[in-house]
């Protein structure tokens, strides 16, 4: 009896002070940034209750609106971009090539690289680089830089985006496509499936876990996209590239309307958990059904 | 037929993926190149843009490393990834073992588990203002506290990569050990511990590329207190001096170095780790 007395005790003196450190670093600045968001607080001094005035302006807000949609549009074009090539890659990697192990690893050396330097070095390139080629092949559009133009500064961060994660997801498409068994392959070359059909009817379906793990990963970082755009843009042209983060941090820390951006903030929370449990609420249905 | 298929190299995919390489390689090679010009070199042609440097002279990584205080920055950066890693190994599987061997019959232990687990559901966003507030309350406005909050926003996905591994893990190891008499704490440090080894391989690789590179935590929370991590560094660099591309880029480069370093010596262990990480 003491033995087991002594085993809780000692469970209970582990997770105690442990999950204090998490309440107190993020189950309590939670709380408060949903107080801050029914309050005028500029992040000093004193401030009022406004109600619910800073969730009404949100919704007439263009600025939210702007950077909603564009956060949106980014997480949308950059997920696709990123799993249509990566998947293209990994099929490559995992193919029967020389050199497997070196390409592989040089494939994923975007994904340990900084975003914050990736970007700036893009930012260099589609600044100086680009235009210059645009000139070179006489092309109107590309012969200024992209990032200048309010319509074409987002395709630049879609690049740099889905640049740093191809990396990642390759290697997990890859790691999807060893655990197909060969058999299956030989039993589809039996059936004489080749090519595309192979690929939609048996590698496709055994390795949608892995689509499903490339998916969320993929949605939930664009959707809080924040260095890229700080290195490539700062939100600019004419806040055309204005993500939710950094709208958040630019204007709450740094613009003094602390209050009405965590109301932005709580709205933003609340989008993420909706996406993420709807995403997984899809695809374990789409597993089940296989 | 195993030899057969082995032998038989797929030539046009092997050309094609050293092809697609160039798109990693030349941001890279542009980086390198641009650090080691001088600014009287750099021309708007694209041969002169792509063209190597006249010198492979040190001189901007030197002025570089004085702009950014490289040293006390890189050292910073270090210190922080290396505790937050050490720390998050230690806590983060005594929390996953205590919250693992107790979840299935304990509805206490359970609400913990998925409590700190959808702590992976909360933005950065939205803890940044509040945080900013709370660490400069508490005097945590430097790097312990950015070490402090980084043990806390990993907690979740390292918990769940513990409570994972655990399973795996047989009770009747532990049994054994208590049989013996020996105490529940002597047990995890003796035992459970030492067999997670694999498990603590992936959370320290995750933990350190994301802590290594995260700018936004040390911007928000460190930004008044004179202290830099390298790419917070590169931040106040750029605005101070980023039209002068040649020593920028010397920076970057700087910047860059250790992880590549890091990745060239254990590329396995990170490959291993991300992946590990990412799947289960």
């Amino acid at each position: 009896m003491k033995k087991v007395n002594d085993s809780k005790r000692t469970y209970m003196l582990i997770t105690i002070p442990i999950l204090a450190l998490f309440v107190c670093f993020n189950t309590v600045p939670l709380i408060r940034g949903v107080i801050y968001s029914f309050t005028n607080f500029k992040g000093f001094g004193d401030y009022d209750w406004v109600g619910l005035r800073n969730y009404m302006d949100l919704f007439t807000d263009p600025r939210i609106g702007n950077s909603y949609l564009f956060t949106i549009k980014l997480a949308i074009v950059a997920t696709i971009v990123t799993n249509v090539i990566s998947l293209i890659l990994a099929l490559g990697l995992n193919s029967k090539i020389k050199g497997k192990t070196f390409l592989r690893a040089a494939y994923f050396v975007p994904n340990v690289l900084g975003a914050l330097v990736v970007g700036y070095i893009f930012q260099y390139i589609f600044t100086y680089i680009l235009p210059e080629l645009g000139k070179m092949i006489g092309s109107e559009t590309l012969s200024t830089s992209m990032l200048s133009s309010t319509s074409l500064a987002w395709i630049a961060i879609v690049v740099v985006c889905a640049w740093q994660n191809i990396a990642m997801n390759t290697i997990i498409y890859i790691s999807g496509l060893q655990t197909v068994p060969e058999d299956v392959y030989e039993a589809g070359d039996l059936d004489g499936a080749t090519g595309w059909k192979k690929f939609r009817y048996l590698t496709f379906p055994l390795i949608i876990p892995f689509f499903t793990i490339n998916m969320v990963l993929c949605v939930k970082n664009f959707l809080m996209v924040f260095d890229q755009i700080m290195a490539m843009t700062q939100g600019g042209p004419a806040q055309s590239t204005e993500s939710i983060s950094h709208l958040i941090y630019q204007n709450g820390m740094e613009g003094g309307s602390f209050g009405y951006q965590s109301a932005n903030a709580v709205v933003f929370f609340i989008v993420i958990v909706v996406i993420s449990v709807a995403q997984m609420s899809i695809s374990s249905k789409k597993e089940e059904q296989l | 037929m195993y030899e057969k298929m082995k032998a038989r190299v797929n030539w046009p995919i092997t050309i094609l993926l050293f092809i697609g390489l160039l798109t990693i390689a030349f941001p890279l090679y542009m980086a390198i190149v641009i650090a080691f010009k001088q600014p009287s070199e750099m021309t708007t042609s694209i041969s002169g843009i792509l063209s190597l440097p006249e010198l492979w002279s040190l001189s901007n990584f030197a002025q570089a490393m004085e702009v950014t205080d490289f040293w006390r920055s890189l050292g910073n950066s270090l210190l922080v990834t290396v505790a937050t890693v050490l720390l998050s190994i230690v806590l983060h599987s005594l929390m996953g073992f205590a919250v693992g061997r107790n979840k299935a019959h304990s509805r206490f232990y359970n609400f913990v588990y998925l409590f700190i687990v959808s702590g992976m559901f909360v933005p950065f966003a939205i803890l940044m203002m509040p945080l900013a507030k709370q660490t400069a309350e508490m005097h945590l406005a430097n790097w312990a506290g950015v070490i402090l909050l980084y043990v806390v926003f990993y907690m979740p996905m390292n918990l769940l990569l513990y409570t994972g591994y655990l399973v795996n893990i047989p009770i009747a190891l532990e049994e054994a050990a208590r049989v013996d008499g020996a105490s529940t704490w002597r047990t995890f440090w003796k035992i459970i511990f030492p067999i997670m080894k694999p498990m603590h391989a992936t959370v320290a690789v995750i933990t350190a590329l994301a802590v290594w590179n995260d700018v936004m935590t040390p911007l928000v929370i460190m930004a008044g207190s004179g202290q830099n991590t390298l790419p917070l560094a590169q931040l106040t660099f750029q605005t101070q001096f980023g039209t002068n591309y040649n020593l920028a880029f010397a920076s970057y480069l700087l910047a860059l170095i250790p992880i590549i370093i890091f990745y060239v010596i254990c590329q396995k262990q990170i490959i291993n780790g991300v992946v590990n990480g990412a799947v289960k």
